[in-house]
């Protein structure tokens, strides 16, 4: 469930705390979400009249009405910057997953599937397979409610250790375990000869600094690098565990859960963005990850201008010390969340806890400081099972396609683009929204067509040497 | 050079990469739509006869051309809004990036695209075992597709120049001129692989239409002369 919210009451929270300057500089941004995502704006026409229109309409509190507008407009000039800061991470992990889905083929070959998927696709009719791929499918998404419940409930009755506990064990799963996997079969692929020892530091170093990243302070960079890393490390291990049918058939049905699950009054996604803005709190931090530096412990968002305004941040942030510790524990939570729940499993099944969490929010964060000019400040955040979703389906398409590049390069078009207009329809209607289903509708659509389509188009061409 | 020119003019500007990816995505749709009719008649034909599926193909290539046309001209359109869109954001009134900048992105789009899809699988292929034109074709195949995949994107960029510009001042003629100019260059492609016949022409037309699009911009010789005496 990528969230991008800007979920309406938030809105008005943040309004409200407008309004009291002290109130808002004593509540974290978290409050000040105000998603601002004005890049799509800039690209498509109507939304400017409607969205200041709309300004006024949303700006209960006339006080910083101006003020508002003032942002409003120039958050949307640095619109495009907030869209480009998400591009660049989502290829990135894209880049990576594809890249090792090429060149170590350990991912492609079939070891077995997870328990989540008891029903095997190498059946001998298509209906069977058909049948398998669909109960797989059902029962991994009942997996992800139930956890994705489960973590709203945990969450409603503010039992943080808990989540804190879980998020911890997760992400050390991940960081370690995951990426030895990960390093060795590297080194196997380039037979590269290596000895336990400096195997042992290496991941030791990477996993401890990953752990400090991800759950209390670090460079901006750095945490955003690792939040990367981590995620293609799962839609790695996605695309390996998952068969073929039951993965194309997860990609949508998730898409439709997240959609549901967001924008229903009675989604658990939804309820668990609200109730992190009525506690005036962070979401997980490290189920999310934020284009902007809000030099909040948990909130990292990348946001280089943010820290040439430093200044405001800085001032803006160290009245909320206390918010971000609390704040932290309650993101950290979230990623435990899922990772608990793994940890009941076999331990040779990845983990997939990152997904409800991470798909918990994308959040615009218009970390509005006090003052009005701040429109660095504002930050994208985008939950990190989109990152994972998106990154599977292009690893697929990669792995998996008789179009191999050609297709590759559509669905990774097709997602950059569902993702700009995700953030348009952002800056529309400032609420909470998922990021998965437009982009893996597209994403879906394009692969398929490609695959079927287009490449004995392309292949026929390419043997005349004909050009289009 | 297509990808020196996408890193020194359009990697700056957070605005003019959206456009960019925009830009692929329609020249992608396009080619999606054509190739679904193509595949259409193909299923509705005889796999079996050899003069046939290449009239099919060389049908579904005009088509495809018509069809990026139509779908620059829909591009085109959507800029525009966008563009008053842009103008009433902006603080000053004006827009931050200009029709005549947003046709070179979205020519550079398209031409990345297209150029992508045409090669990609080539460079893939290129890596692995084998000999080029064992079979009797032209060994100069890797070398002739790398030229003309170039200049097809130089051509896409120039076009879209063109394109948008006659779209601008409403000279109709201009846009026919572009619409027939991609239609030649891919036309001359059908005498592949004799391929004087193809890439001579396409780079002349890609002269011609470099120096059509310069004079559009607002360059001149005497810009030129200056620009190169400057340098050397």
């Amino acid at each position: 469930m990528t969230e991008l919210s800007a979920h309406l009451p938030q809105f008005q929270h943040g309004q409200l705390t407008e309004n009291f300057p002290d109130n808002h500089l004593s509540n974290t941004n978290d409050n000040s979400e105000r998603r601002r995502h004005d890049n799509s704006e800039r690209r498509r026409n109507d939304n400017p009249e409607s969205e200041t229109n709309g300004q006024p309409h949303n700006n209960t509190q006339q006080v910083v009405e101006q003020d508002e507008e003032e942002d409003e407009e120039l958050t949307l000039k640095y619109g495009a910057k907030h869209v480009i800061m998400l591009f660049v991470p989502v290829t990135l992990c894209m880049v990576v997953v594809v890249a090792t889905i090429k060149s170590v083929s350990f991912y492609t070959r079939k070891d077995g599937q997870l328990i989540y998927t008891p029903f095997t696709e190498e059946t001998e009719t298509v209906g069977q397979r058909a049948l398998n791929s669909i109960l797989n499918a059902a029962i991994m998404i009942s997996v992800i409610i139930v956890m994705t419940i489960l973590l709203v409930v945990l969450y409603k009755y503010r039992c943080y250790k808990v989540i804190h506990g879980w998020l911890i064990i997760s992400s050390l799963l991940l960081l370690f375990f995951f990426s030895f996997i990960y390093l060795g079969e590297v080194f196997k692929t380039y037979n590269v000869a290596m000895d336990y020892i400096t195997v042992a530091l290496m991941i030791w170093n990477f996993g401890v600094v990953g752990m400090i990243c991800i759950h209390w302070k670090g460079p901006l960079r750095l945490q955003q690098a690792y939040l990367i890393m981590i995620s293609a490390l799962m839609a790695l291990v996605f695309i390996k565990y998952l068969p073929e049918w039951t993965a194309w058939l997860i990609l949508a049905v998730i898409s439709v859960y997240d959609l549901v699950a967001v924008l229903c009054p009675k989604g658990p996604l939804r309820m668990l963005v609200e109730t992190a803005q009525e506690r005036n709190e962070t979401l997980f931090p490290a189920l999310i990850y934020s284009s902007t530096m809000i030099w909040l412990v948990n909130m990292a968002e990348e946001d280089p201008e943010a820290q040439r305004k430093a200044s405001k941040n800085s001032t803006y942030d160290k009245q909320a010390p206390a918010n971000q510790t609390q704040n932290e524990d309650a993101e950290a939570d979230d990623g435990g969340f899922s990772q608990e729940w793994q940890q009941q499993r076999d331990n040779r099944i990845g983990p997939i806890e990152s997904t409800p969490e991470s798909r918990a929010a994308v959040q615009a964060l218009p970390s509005h400081s006090q003052t009005s000019e701040d429109p660095e400040e504002r930050g994208v955040k985008l939950g990190l099972g989109d990152f994972i979703f998106y990154s599977v389906l292009v690893g697929k398409a990669s792995a998996t396609a008789s179009g191999d590049w050609n297709t590759t390069l559509a669905c990774f078009v097709a997602i950059l683009i569902g993702l700009c207009l995700t953030l348009l329809l952002l800056a529309i209607f400032k609420k909470a929204l998922p990021a998965l289903p437009i982009s893996i509708t597209f994403g879906l659509v394009f692969y398929f067509a490609t695959d079927n389509l287009v490449q004995p188009f392309m292949d026929q061409l390419a043997f005349h040497q004909f050009y289009i | 050079p297509a990808l020196g020119l996408f890193l020194f003019t359009i990697a700056r500007d957070p605005l003019r990469i959206i456009i960019l990816i925009a830009g692929a995505f329609f020249w992608l749709v396009s080619l999606l739509l054509s190739s679904l009719i193509w595949f259409i008649a193909v299923k509705a034909s005889d796999p079996q006869d050899e003069p046939l599926q290449k009239g099919l193909l060389i049908f579904g290539v005009m088509f495809s051309v018509l069809l990026q046309e139509a779908f620059r001209f829909l591009y085109y359109k959507l800029l525009r809004k966008a563009i008053e869109g842009l103008v009433a954001l902006s603080e000053d009134g004006c827009s931050p990036i200009s029709i005549q900048q947003m046709a070179y992105v979205a020519g550079v789009g398209f031409g990345l695209m297209s150029g992508a899809f045409s090669m990609i699988n080539l460079l893939a292929d290129a890596l692995g075992p084998g000999t080029v034109g064992i079979h009797g074709d032209s060994q100069l195949y890797f070398l002739t597709s790398a030229f003309m995949t170039m200049v097809l994107i130089f051509l896409h960029t120039f076009w879209g120049i063109l394109f948008f510009h006659g779209c601008e001042h409403r000279r109709w003629w201009e846009i026919t001129a572009v619409v027939v100019m991609h239609l030649a260059v891919s036309g001359s492609t059908f005498c592949n692989p004799l391929y004087v016949g193809s890439l001579v022409p396409s780079y002349l037309l890609m002269a011609a239409a470099a120096a059509w699009a310069y004079s559009l911009s607002g360059g001149s010789t005497q810009n030129l002369r200056r620009f190169l005496l400057c340098k050397f």
